[in-house]
């Protein structure tokens, strides 16, 4: 019993990572960028499940876990073939640009 | 080693290379050092897969997220030819709030922690449900309809990308033939 890690450690890092993903996709400007902390978001979020599955001896944490990595694939190819499209029709992905482009 | 076992010297240092490669991503220039920075922070992760014997989903995560993933990611990258030099920045007000709404995010998920009494361990290595028999066993009776339903999501992704990515000539000699 000596040596586990105590749950709370676990919430702490998994909590953390998330919050460094918030942070990236606020204050970046580059779509690329903003995608990668989202999936940063996603694997935080992988880690708190497979803990917690870990913990109470439940294998549904890990089940879903491999549905989420399953889904952040397609989200992947599917977002980047759009960034690729609006790169090539505005050659450019910075959001703020983007953004005022309401034409 | 200072009394912590080597379970939990190894998790210390897997969540601060995590943290600090994390940070790295989300602040430095270059999308290229950005996208590598992401890729060293998802094989922390998933030595902290293997710490808690996840043993299939730390193989998962590597084949696919660090394999496949970034990949793509680092492809798109250099598609658009993007360095560091010529990459805008959001004004520093916005990075200097987005910081703070970090650190205050932070500072609640510290003070909901705080409270919580019973720390129960996480045996890690003597967990048997990540192996991939188990899982594997978990995934085919319970989960089956959704294992299958996640093969069609990924073959509307792979069509949909196909489909979004294509260039628009066939419009243009259409209308030269018409």
């Amino acid at each position: 019993m000596l040596n586990g890690i105590p749950i709370n450690y676990y919430i702490m890092l998994s909590a953390v990572l998330f919050i460094i993903g918030v942070v990236g996709v606020m204050a970046r400007r580059n779509a690329i960028i903003i995608f990668m902390c989202i999936e940063l978001m996603l694997n935080a979020v992988n880690l708190m499940l497979v803990a917690f599955s870990t913990l109470h001896n439940d294998a549904n944490g890990q089940v879903f876990v491999f549905f989420i990595m399953a889904v952040a694939a397609a989200e992947v190819a599917v977002g980047l073939a759009i960034l690729s499209m609006v790169y090539r029709n505005f050659k450019s992905i910075d959001i703020d640009l983007l953004s005022r482009l309401k034409n | 080693m200072l009394g912590l076992s080597i379970t939990q010297w190894l998790f210390g240092t897997l969540s601060l290379m995590a943290i600090m490669f994390a940070l790295m991503m989300v602040f430095t220039r270059s999308p290229v050092n950005s996208a590598l920075y992401l890729i060293m922070t998802f094989f922390c992760i998933a030595g902290h897969y293997l710490l808690l014997n996840a043993q299939f989903l730390a193989v998962v995560q590597i084949v696919v997220y660090t394999g496949a993933i970034m990949v793509l990611f680092l492809y798109i990258i250099m598609l658009m030819n993007l360095n560091a030099d010529e990459e805008p920045r959001k004004h520093i007000v916005t990075r200097l709030i987005a910081g703070l709404i970090g650190g205050m995010l932070l500072f609640v998920m510290v003070g909901a922690l705080k409270g919580a009494e019973q720390l129960q361990l996480v045996q890690g290595g003597a967990s048997q449900i990540g192996l991939v028999k188990n899982l594997g066993k978990v995934l085919f009776k319970e989960f089956l309809f959704p294992f299958e339903v996640a093969s069609i999501l990924l073959l509307a992704a792979l069509v949909g990308a196909i489909m979004i990515g294509k260039r628009d000539t066939n419009i243009n000699s259409k209308e030269i033939t018409n």
